[in-house]
């Protein structure tokens, strides 16, 4: 007997052009297939133009495809839904709400039927997640970047996500920043384990959150270039990864393909 | 400290000036009362030819009959009026600058006619008015309410633009309906431009009512300084100025902070 197997997430044939008058279409991305497993850790890499973005989008549902199908769990993407939260690159908190309300808000309409109480809990125990509880009835105007992408993330948790997709969501903080909510966020990973990708152009982040990197042609019709496993243990540790010959493989791995064989001039 | 200091002793320069100057027209053009007539007509006291004077000022709150109150009832009335007009622009300016902001086609529709109805005086509404309504009351509230509409649906409508589109993100993978996304994401970041909006139009509803009054008579500030010129009474004229002046910075100032009160944008920095 054939057995049947269980995909989670599958991106089938997936093109996306754009109009443009009077010229031929714009194929952004074309023939991009790629099957996710659950609670697997997916970095997209590439550099810019190369359509990562609109790879993202079109998961979240915030766009669509041209051609193409993404299934998760065997039913067709066609629009916007909590099960696929975003981390957007410039946090997107609502500024009039405090860090506890603008989480609260998520969870309040995913989960209308938590009771007052549980939603509390809910909502203080992802404030806690992030370490904010100091500051959770700060506007988002108070706080430092990094701490509103904090908020960001556990917004998106808060929710209970299938999937969790981050949009170069360190790209707009400094690398001591950044570095420190990496770490957060490989942390969350350990206790709640995720389904995430992450659209990113920095290769250590690539290689040290995830489990496979995606590497991505330039545009246009940009596609799948390689796949990288990353064969390294979780939790991982920055400092002692700096000369593991795996990491240095990877690393290595991915700025060949960056620079050599898919160099950009014009950058 | 010092700054406060200047911003109390510098305006008492500037008026010693303007005391001055109107001193000097009151000596050239004949019968303009002087500073001290109109203080002695304002506030009470003798009078050149050492007759006993009672201010306009001394008791504003008095009532002779229907037709003849106090100072106080006059600005009461015009008050009214103002509030009414200025509250049927806002239960209608409001939604329609919702609208506009919210649907290209709506702007599209509604901009040619608030392009031109914006700048008509309301000297040019209140004859047409006059002739619909017959009446002063609802003459003053329908030109005040078609004359300051339009800083609030502009107001409005610049709002609802000015939503971050990555908050609709925010509001599409949430799946909310379009009424949370009304209530929840675009009504927040409007309210201060509809407060500003509500602001300037109370400023040009205070305006138009000494207009529209003056020339529809009764009651109220604007009528009670024409009658004073019927009168020869050029001292009040110059009273009613400053008073519509106070009052109009009054309002003013009370907008200023309700916006305040309601902009996300000051809060929480004390």
């Amino acid at each position: 007997m054939e057995t049947v197997e269980k995909k989670f997430l599958s991106l089938k044939d997936i093109e996306k052009r754009f109009k443009i008058p009077s010229k031929d279409d714009y194929i952004a991305v074309t023939d991009v297939n790629l099957e996710i497993k659950e609670n697997e850790i997916i970095s997209i890499i590439g550099h810019s133009g190369c359509g990562k973005s609109t790879l993202l989008n079109m998961i979240s549902g915030l766009d669509s495809q041209t051609s193409g199908d993404i299934l998760l769990e065997n039913t067709h993407i066609l629009g916007p839904g909590p099960e696929r939260a975003v981390v957007f690159q410039n946090h997107s908190l609502l500024p009039w709400l405090t860090v506890y309300q603008n989480i609260e808000m998520a969870v309040k309409k995913v989960m209308p039927e938590l009771s007052k109480n549980e939603l509390k809990e809910r909502v203080e125990k992802f404030v806690s997640m992030v370490n904010l509880d100091h500051a959770k009835d700060k506007l988002p105007d108070e706080i430092s970047g990094g701490m509103k992408q904090r908020v960001g993330i556990a917004r998106a948790l808060s929710i209970k996500p299938k999937v969790l997709l981050m949009d170069e969501p360190f790209g707009a903080l400094d690398s001591l920043t950044r570095a420190n909510l990496q770490e957060h966020l490989m942390r969350i990973q350990q206790k709640v384990k995720n389904t995430v990708i992450i659209i990113t152009h920095d290769v250590d982040e690539a290689v040290l959150l995830s489990d496979r990197v995606i590497m991505m042609t330039n545009g246009p019709e940009a596609t799948i270039g390689e796949i990288l496993e990353v064969n390294l243990e979780h939790p991982r540790d920055r400092v002692a990864l700096q000369n593991d010959p795996e990491y240095i493989r990877c690393r290595e791995a991915i700025l060949s393909f960056l620079y050599s064989k898919y160099a950009k001039e014009d950058e | 400290m010092k700054d406060r200091i200047k911003k109390v002793l510098l305006p008492m320069f500037v008026l010693l000036f303007v005391i001055q100057i109107w001193s000097g027209i009151a000596h050239v053009v004949d019968s303009f009362p002087t500073p001290t007539a109109t203080y002695i007509a304002a506030f009470g006291g003798l009078d050149e030819d050492g007759y006993e004077v009672q201010g306009v000022l001394e008791d504003p709150f008095y009532i002779e009959n229907q037709d003849d109150k106090g100072l106080f009832w006059q600005v009461l009335e015009s008050l009214k009026r103002v509030f009414k007009g200025f509250a049927l622009a806002i239960i209608v300016g409001v939604p329609i600058g919702l609208l506009i902001g919210m649907s290209k086609n709506a702007q599209y529709a509604f901009d040619p006619f608030i392009q031109i109805f914006k700048p008509v005086s309301p000297l040019a509404w209140l004859p047409l008015l006059l002739f619909i309504f017959q009446d002063i009351d609802m003459t003053a509230m329908s030109t005040i309410f078609i004359t300051s509409i339009w800083p609030i649906i502009i107001n409005t409508s610049l709002g609802v633009k000015s939503v971050n589109q990555d908050y609709m993100n925010v509001a599409k993978v949430l799946q909310f309906s379009p009424l949370e996304k009304v209530t929840k994401i675009i009504l927040p970041v409007a309210v201060p431009f509809i407060f500003t909006g509500m602001r300037l139009s109370l400023g040009i509803a205070w305006l138009v009512i000494v207009a529209a009054e003056m020339l529809t008579g009764g009651i109220g500030i604007g009528f009670w300084i024409w009658d004073e010129y019927n009168n020869l009474n050029y001292h009040n004229i110059i009273i009613g100025i400053i008073i519509v002046g106070l009052v109009g910075y009054m309002l003013d100032l009370i907008m200023g902070k309700i916006a305040d009160f309601f902009d996300y944008r000051k809060k929480g920095r004390a």
